[in-house]
């Protein structure tokens, strides 16, 4: 007798069939009826017309029967509340069984039961059975809380049920404890804010006990929340770790690994030559390599995890290289992850087992995985300085199968070999010329092209070459396209008297006939530098190029120390941080190890904790320039609202705009640029558009500067810079824009200039910002309703609120702006100064400001002199309150006044100062300390600006 | 915490769906199916997949996925051990975890998810104590069942579920007490062209089948325990006696489990039992290449080899294979192109040898992909890492069980490149 009984159905239609037997009469009829509605039910089929039927079923003595009910009822309720109801008589009842299975089945299915009108019926058996004298009641119960309160949270802050949850944690069952815990953390989860795991001594000390006698996955609940905790010196923290440890050994790898996020977070405090130290380092390592043996699925997030821990501690893992071998059944994900990691555990050590590694997968048959194995060869190479000649030696070998794929990934790797070692394996260039035709991935294509423009002069037809390249340029990729361009640049440049008709082909080719932007630009760049000072251009398109990095996809080190926090998560996994992704986390907070930085977070008060955490930890490795330009470009521009007249002007502009370039290539070429007369065309004469533009008066901009300084800066006593000029006309076909920014009553503004120098009316304006260091981002749009006429001169401020996306941007308090108007879309940068971003309650408390600077490490800490300032310390002081930096504190040491200050950031970060005046002397020293040290140079500078004037 | 769990078949069909909050509609699985789709291999589709709402967490486990959805951060492993242990349970109670027994069983299997898991958090996985409050199927029970109108359902309070040891039920009697163990160790090992072992190491398990009356607490000590440096255990173990005596004492869970898993690594030596001369070439001109293979014991502690079987996954150009064993049977898998040599038992004294020649599709190129061998084979009566266990001894019951240890040793994922 098996249920697949229940699955036939009869021609009168299951669910009628179905009602009948379930209003039989007799028990075992009615069993049977209730299993087949089940059977039904875990297929995906829709029974909910039998409701009624069932909850009849539920007054019953027999406990399958019941369950069974139960079972129903949780996965309907919701589509039929007002049955749902009649429901509850009996769950209450049940609630007051005298056999605790019943009455823990009774809460547990209740709190199941989605239906706002049954959690009101809810709330007094749950108070009891939270209370309930069998601990099998009480953990079932303390999950119930969890539930009701995903159905209805304030209901459950309004019945105390927390508290009572909270005061579990004590429970003398472990069971219960970590069941509490499990729905503490659940509940916390929404409320980042609430505090509602408030940790204390006592209360580890109490999940440490509770963690040697619960279950498995009680375990897991327990370490996970022992990671949040910070412990108060490295003598906890030590015996915290002692007794972590022992989890290290339990046979369910999620345990293992919550251990490990444990021990990796609180190892931080331990001092490095603590004997301690070394042991616990030393067991790490063991339970790692034996994650590797369990199934494909553990391996995979074991391998993701254990990608994080050898960034953070290479050491624990460096002798185990071996057991990341790649066994060839092994699933392709495991694979690719497996080579990822012996590559950052490659050295001079093992690099040999390694290459030999490499080379065995590199005949392998995934594709995917064998690009990969090339690839990982050229990151050897560049990594392991001594083996670079063994790897080159390996990819040419690799080149000779001629494998298509496996030829273009080699060829993407030896250009960056050759960046990384110049001067040095140059002979294999005539090999890859060979193999030229065979490339037909974009990203091997442009790695060809830069070898042939980068060695020109060696390559005897790289003319020819490049010319092959250039028939088909419209329609090759933007990559190729780009490199192509520079690569023919390049070679004009080292070989002038055959290439010019190719120089010439390819900037028409990239600045008129492409609708490319990026290639427009890069195009037009290199036309006026050739054009202008061949000289200059040599200089700048020939420059000796910086060395690349040994170590590539280096996670940036603040993500890094979260998601070290994050161990054994899907943050972890992702290698993304929890708030990047997860949903419903409204506002997560964000951990950072505590041995570097912010371990008394608490200090803060707990309202900028959303915008804390912003710039503590920037969700996103900082992108290659590359990256930024595209973001830039993806920027969404919506024009305001109000139309400004069509713009008829346009295509005139765009030819003055080429003038600008123009000028032509006469002083490199010769008079031979006249002689084409494609270029002449184009670039021939110059319209008076131009000189008109560089007469146009500079005034306006200066008189507001002025205005500022008498008007509303002396007010609020705060020093505010001149206007600078952001973007030359130049640049942005005749719109200049220059600007300042200033903070007046709490309010962040930029305030512009923009200027028309160009013929034709410019409407349509609008700016956006790039991701940066603290999220400015405009708070409106840009108001500038009436079109700008030639020559004319307006005035915009635009509020910024510090509430958009954040990227840390090198330098931090660079930004990246787009306007756009009728005529294109202009990209500048500026930088401002970070007084901007100081409260104007970033006054400290003096007992505060004590504790903190204590608590801030000496690694933190950086000093600068500040020359040539005549201001007495008062004088100063009141000076830099006008920037919302504090005195909090004045002490006059041997006729040195030392000036305690505070200001604190946007995003809820303190920055604490020592300002050192000695009468007398016009130079200060200024100690700052931060638990972001990033911000020091800029803080520094902001000083200097402010008491200089 | 684990919102939903759907069974697929390797067809892509759902076969049951279970919800431990609301309903979430199985749309989301489509997710999954594009992505098994884009993975053309079971084995291939990753664990862990991202959908705009939801995350899919999955394992593949005899021929079956089994896919949980989850909502909020839930540490993965979490989650991949829940669904093997569901995965387990399922094999437990039917003997198998195959698409047919769990339609079978469906309503058994239902109740079971609900008793595993409540809100998403696992509320019972003991297998012990799972199946004291729902009783695996038997004929005989649902003859009884039947005739009485008795339940599958227990209605008592399983007595593991809050006492300090989960894994044990009360009151457990046999009429014959035997406690006996598989000292099992699978040798993975890297061997390359040369015949040079590039990495080896030993994944050891000893499983216990006890049945013994009452609460017995038992120890077990080894000969030699320094071996084992990398060790896992079942929760019943005493951490604190193995940390300062080297001993496992325990009180066991009734029946069948897994009392510790440890890993012997490839810092220490391993022994490989067996070599392996071989020659597989391909000829650049003319569609076929050649294939000699020739097996002897090397290091096997005196023991016999036995059910050696090599299996060779040959490229995809290769049509036929023409080969002589002077041992076993051979067959060639045209359609996953795997040639699998069934060996038998060593004989030291007349080596076993395939040889022969490979026919290729005409016209193919020579194949660039080496093949690789995968070794099959077990040593009865040793475990190839010398662990060996000295004494057995119980206390707190009075009686006198029978106790018994078996060795085994058998190649885990061994793999020989060519």
């Amino acid at each position: 007798m098996t249920d697949s009984k229940y699955f036939t159905t009869t021609k009168k239609g299951e669910i009628f069939e179905l009602k009948a037997e379930l209003n039989s009469d007799k028990k075992e009829k009615k069993k049977e009826a209730v299993k087949k509605v089940i059977a039904s039910m875990t297929v995906g089929k829709d029974v909910s017309a039998l409701f009624p039927d069932v909850v009849n079923c539920m007054q019953t003595d027999n406990l399958e029967l019941k369950k069974l009910v139960y079972l129903y009822l949780m996965n309907y309720a919701k589509s039929q509340p007002d049955m749902a109801i009649m429901a509850v008589n009996t769950f209450v009842k049940d609630c007051e069984d005298l056999n605790p299975l019943i009455r823990a089945l009774a809460v547990r299915t209740m709190g199941c039961i989605r239906v706002d009108k049954i959690t009101e019926y809810l709330c007094e058996p749950l108070r009891k059975c939270l209370k309930d004298e069998d601990p099998y009641v009480r953990k079932t119960a303390a999950v119930c809380v969890a539930k009701l309160h995903d159905i209805n949270a304030q209901l459950v802050e309004d019945q105390g049920f927390l508290d009572t949850l909270k005061d579990l944690i004590s429970d003398s069952n472990p069971m219960v404890v970590a069941n509490a815990v499990a729905a503490l953390s659940e509940i916390a989860e929404s409320h980042p804010n609430s505090n509602l795991l408030d940790l204390n001594p006592q209360t580890i000390n109490k999940l440490l006990t509770a963690l040697n006698e619960c279950t498995e996955w009680g375990q897991i609940f327990i370490l996970d929340c022992l990671a949040n905790y910070t412990p108060r010196d490295d003598r906890e923290s030590q015996s915290i770790c002692e007794r972590v440890t022992p989890r290290l050994s339990h046979a369910n790898s999620a345990v293992v690994l919550s251990a490990v996020k444990v021990l990796m977070k609180f190892m931080e405090m331990l001092p490095k030559d603590l004997d301690y130290y070394g042991t616990l380092l030393k067991k790490l390592a063991p339970p790692l390599v034996t994650l590797l043996s369990a199934e494909p699925e553990l391996q995979y997030v074991a391998l993701r995890n254990i990608n994080l821990i050898v960034q953070r501690r290479p050491e624990i893992l460096k002798h185990e290289m071996k057991v990341f071998f790649v066994k060839y059944n092994d699933p392709i994900y495991v694979k690719l992850e497996k080579l990822d990691i012996m590559i950052r555990l490659a050295s001079q050590a093992n690099i040999a087992q390694v290459l030999a590694e490499l080379k065995e997968y590199a005949t392998e048959v995934d594709v995917d995985f064998v690009r990969k194995a090339v690839r990982a060869i050229g990151r050897c190479a560049i990594k392991v300085e001594q083996s670079a000649e063994r790897c080159v030696s390996t990819l040419l070998d690799l080149i000779q199968t001629k494998v298509n794929y496996v030829v273009q990934e080699a060829i993407v790797v030896i250009k960056d070999i050759f960046r990384k070692y110049p001067n040095k394996y140059e002979s294999v260039i005539a090999t890859l010329c060979e193999h030229l035709e065979s490339l037909d991935e974009p990203e091997a294509r442009a790695a060809m092209i830069w070898i042939v423009g980068e060695y020109a002069e060696r390559i005897d037809n790289a003319d020819e070459l490049l010319e092959s390249f250039l028939e088909g340029f419209h329609d090759e990729s933007t990559q190729v396209q780009l490199q192509l361009l520079t690569a023919i640049v390049k070679l004009f440049l080292k070989k002038p008297t055959e290439t010019q008709e190719l120089v010439q082909q390819v900037l028409s080719l990239a600045t008129q006939d492409s609708d490319n932007p990026d290639l427009r630009d890069r195009g037009y760049i290199y036309w006026r530098l050739l054009s202008t000072d061949p000289v200059a251009a040599k200089e700048v398109v020939l420059a000796e190029k910086p060395l690349i990095s040994e170590e590539t996809d280096l996670i940036e080190p603040t993500l890094l120390e979260e998601l070290i926090c994050h161990i054994g998560t899907l943050a972890s996994v992702y290698h993304k941080p929890p708030s990047a992704f997860v949903e419903g986390s409204r506002g997560v907070q964000h951990k950072r190890l505590a041995g570097s930085a912010g371990s008394g977070e608490s200090v803060e008060s707990p309202d900028t904790g959303s915008a804390a955490g912003v710039s503590e930890a920037p969700p996103a490795v900082i992108p290659s320039q590359g990256d930024l330009l595209g973001d830039l470009l993806n920027l969404d521009l919506t024009p305001p609202t109000a139309t400004g007249p069509p713009p008829a002007a346009a295509p005139g502009m765009q030819l003055g705009a080429m003038d600008l370039l123009g000028g032509g290539l006469d002083s490199l070429l010769g008079g031979d640029i006249g002689g084409s007369p494609a270029m002449g065309a184009g670039f021939g004469a110059p319209p008076a558009a131009m000189p008109a533009s560089f007469n146009a008066p500079v005034s306006g901009g200066l008189d507001d500067l002025f205005d500022l300084g008498g008007g509303v800066g002396m007010t609020m006593g705060s020093y505010t810079p001149p206007k600078t000029v952001w973007l030359p006309a130049m640049k942005a076909k005749g719109l200049e824009i220059s600007g300042v920014f200033v903070r007046r009553s709490g309010v962040i503004q930029m305030e512009m200039t923009l200027s028309n120098k160009a013929m034709s009316v410019m409407s349509d304006f609008a700016i956006q910002f790039n991701r940066n260091s603290f999220g400015l981002a405009p708070a409106g749009p840009l108001q500038i309703l009436t079109p700008l006429s030639p020559n004319q001169t307006i005035e915009a401020a635009l509020p910024l609120s510090t509430v958009g996306p954040v990227m840390k941007m090198e330098p931090l308090n660079n930004l990246q702006v787009a306007v756009k108007n009728n005529i294109d879309v202009f990209y500048f940068s500026c930088q401002y100064p970070i007084s901007m971003l100081f409260l104007e309650d970033g006054k400290m408390e003096r007992q505060v400001f004590l504790a903190t600077w204590k608590d801030i490490p000496n690694e933190n800490e950086s000093q600068f002199q500040i020359k040539d300032c005549h201001l007495n310390s008062d004088a100063a002081s009141n000076k830099l309150q006008g920037s919302n930096i504090f005195t909090i504190a004045k002490r006059t040491v041997e006729g040195q006044d030392m000036l305690y200050q505070s200001m604190k950031l946007t995003n809820g970060i303190w920055v604490l100062a020592e300002l050192r005046v000695q009468a007398g002397n016009p130079n200060y020293t200024i100690s700052l300390k931060c638990r972001a040290p990033e911000v020091s140079q800029c803080v520094f500078q902001n000083y200097e600006a402010v008491l200089k004037n | 915490m684990i919102h939903s769990l759907f069974l697929i078949n390797q067809a892509g069909d759902i076969f049951l769906e279970k919800h431990w909050k609301s309903v979430i509609s199985r749309s989301v699985c489509d997710y999954f199916f594009e992505a098994k789709e884009k993975a053309v291999e079971p084995d291939n589709v990753p664990p862990v997949l991202q959908t705009p709402h939801h995350y899919l967490i999955s394992i593949y486990r005899d021929k079956l996925f089994f896919l949980s959805v989850i909502q909020t951060e839930v540490p993965p492993l979490f989650v991949i051990e829940f669904l093997h242990r569901v995965a387990d349970t399922i094999q437990d109670y039917f003997g198998e975890c195959s698409e047919s027994l769990i339609k079978d069983n469906v309503v058994t299997v239902y109740e079971l998810l609900e008793e595993m898991l409540d809100n998403g958090f696992p509320l019972a996985t003991e297998s012990n104590v799972l199946k004291e409050m729902i009783r695996p199927p038997t004929i005989l029970r649902s003859v009884v069942n039947t005739l009485t109108g008795g339940s599958n359902v227990g209605d008592k309070l399983p007595t593991g579920q809050l006492s300090s040891i989960p894994w044990r039920r009360a009151g457990v009697k046999y009429t014959n007490n035997e406690a006996y163990f598989d000292v099992i160790e699978a040798i993975d090992a890297i061997v390359d062209k040369s015949g040079t072992t590039v990495f080896a190491e030993i994944q050891g398990v000893i499983e216990a089948c006890v049945r013994l009356t009452g609460m017995p607490d038992l120890t077990m000590t080894f000969m030699n325990p320094s071996l084992l440096d990398d060790v896992s255990f079942h929760p019943c173990v005493r951490f604190k006696r193995w940390e300062s005596e080297r001993a496992l004492s325990f009180i066991p869970p009734d029946g069948n489990f897994t009392l510790m898993n440890y890993h012997v690594s490839s810092q220490n030596l391993v022994a490989i039992p067996v070599y392996v001369k071989q020659n597989i070439s391909f000829f650049e001109t003319g569609p076929c290449g050649r294939m000699d293979i020739t097996i002897g014991p090397k290091q096997t502690m005196g023991k016999t080899v036995e059910a050696m079987m090599v299996t060779i996954h040959m490229p995809k150009a290769v049509l036929s294979a023409n080969l002589t064993a002077t041992q076993g049977n051979y067959t060639y898998d045209l359609a996953n192109k795997v040639l699998v040599w069934d060996i038998g038992k060593l004989n030291p004294q007349k080596l076993p040898n395939l040889r022969g020649s490979l026919s290729l599709q005409s016209g193919a190129p020579k194949p660039e992909d080496n093949p690789s061998l995968n070794i099959d084979l077990k040593i009865q009566q040793v475990a190839i890492s010398g662990l060996k266990v000295s004494r057995l001894d119980m206390h707190g019951e009075k009686y006198k069980p029978f106790k018994g240890v078996k060795y085994l040793t058998k190649a885990g994922n061994f793999q020989v490149r060519t």
